[in-house]
């Protein structure tokens, strides 16, 4: 699995779970790319999503089945970060990997930080068992979108739909 | 959906010359491969040109050469310079858009719409170029 140091330039940085004390900054790189502060959502989904210990040891490790939070790290700097879970039989969908949160400090775009991320999440998501991954995202958010086509992602077989719901 | 004529060989110039950018084609060797029209194709090219996507080579050996960023040019960049994708978008009335039957069929010809322009904004050619090596 990629978990180990990825190198751009004159920089290292390593793939690996979320920390505690990441929460903070990803928080923070969140405010900068989306401009809404939600503290409650964040305290929620890294109480879900995060995991602790040795991922390589699942004695030791205390991974939470089907669900990753990864983070790219310069020693304490969190540079990015990508959250996925493993959904199953939405609509009739086999099992795959759902990625639906992706973010990259502006300060370390060019150094291939989303694509070892998201690499690192398909990793996981292949040794789960599962053969394909999906996201969802804003039919205006060209730069995301561009990134995931470059991944290889294409339009699939489900279509989001939505409606008002009347008061 | 269809793309005009002139689109797909703009299409088809750029990615062919975006494949190997210090490779130089004549529009002849262009346009016999994907079996189109060489006067329609220098036409083509001609619009690439002034807009810096491809260059000109003059002499023996010349030919045209891609002088874009392939990573930076969407599809929607080159499908722009020959046609509108998104008319409705764009602001092109038909008769009976004004009825309620004309608002209805606008509003959801407009969400095929938005998804061609999204598809065609988010895929460089460096990401076409990925997508149509799966195919050789």
């Amino acid at each position: 699995m990629s978990t180990g140091q990825c190198r751009a330039g004159d920089r290292t940085y390593v793939i690996r779970l979320a920390r505690p004390e990441d929460l903070p900054q990803v928080v923070a790189l969140d405010v900068e790319i989306t401009g809404i502060e939600k503290p409650e959502y964040w305290n929620d989904i890294f109480g879900r999503y995060s995991c602790s210990g040795d991922e390589t040891n699942p004695r030791a490790s205390k991974t939470r089945l089907n669900r990753f939070f990864l983070c790219a790290a310069d020693g304490d700097k969190v540079l990015g970060f990508i959250i996925g879970e493993i959904r199953a039989w939405e609509f009739g969908s086999p099992p795959c990997g759902w990625v639906f949160a992706i973010g990259v400090d502006q300060e370390a775009r060019g150094m291939r930080v989303a694509e070892m991320l998201f690499q690192a999440v398909c990793d996981r998501f292949r040794k789960a068992g599962v053969t394909k991954v999906r996201t969802m995202l804003a039919r205006d958010d060209t730069l995301v979108m561009s990134f995931f086509r470059s991944q290889g992602l294409m339009a699939g077989p489900f279509i989001q739909l939505e409606t008002d719901l009347a008061p | 959906m269809k793309l005009q004529k002139a689109t797909r060989c703009a299409l088809f110039a750029v990615l062919e010359l975006a494949a190997d950018p210090a490779r130089q084609l004549s529009a002849n060797e262009i346009a016999e491969k994907f079996g189109i029209s060489t006067n329609h194709l220098a036409k083509v090219l001609r619009s690439l040109g002034r807009v810096g996507l491809v260059e000109a080579v003059r002499g023996a050996g010349g030919g045209y050469r891609f002088s874009g960023n392939a990573r930076r040019t969407t599809l929607l960049d080159v499908i722009q310079l020959f046609e509108t994708i998104d008319p409705i978008a764009q602001g092109e009335r038909e008769d009976g858009d004004d009825t309620p039957e004309g608002q209805g069929l606008c509003q959801v010809l407009t969400e095929i719409e938005d998804t061609a322009r999204a598809t065609f904004a988010s895929i460089s050619l460096d990401t076409m170029l990925k997508l149509v090596s799966r195919y050789r």
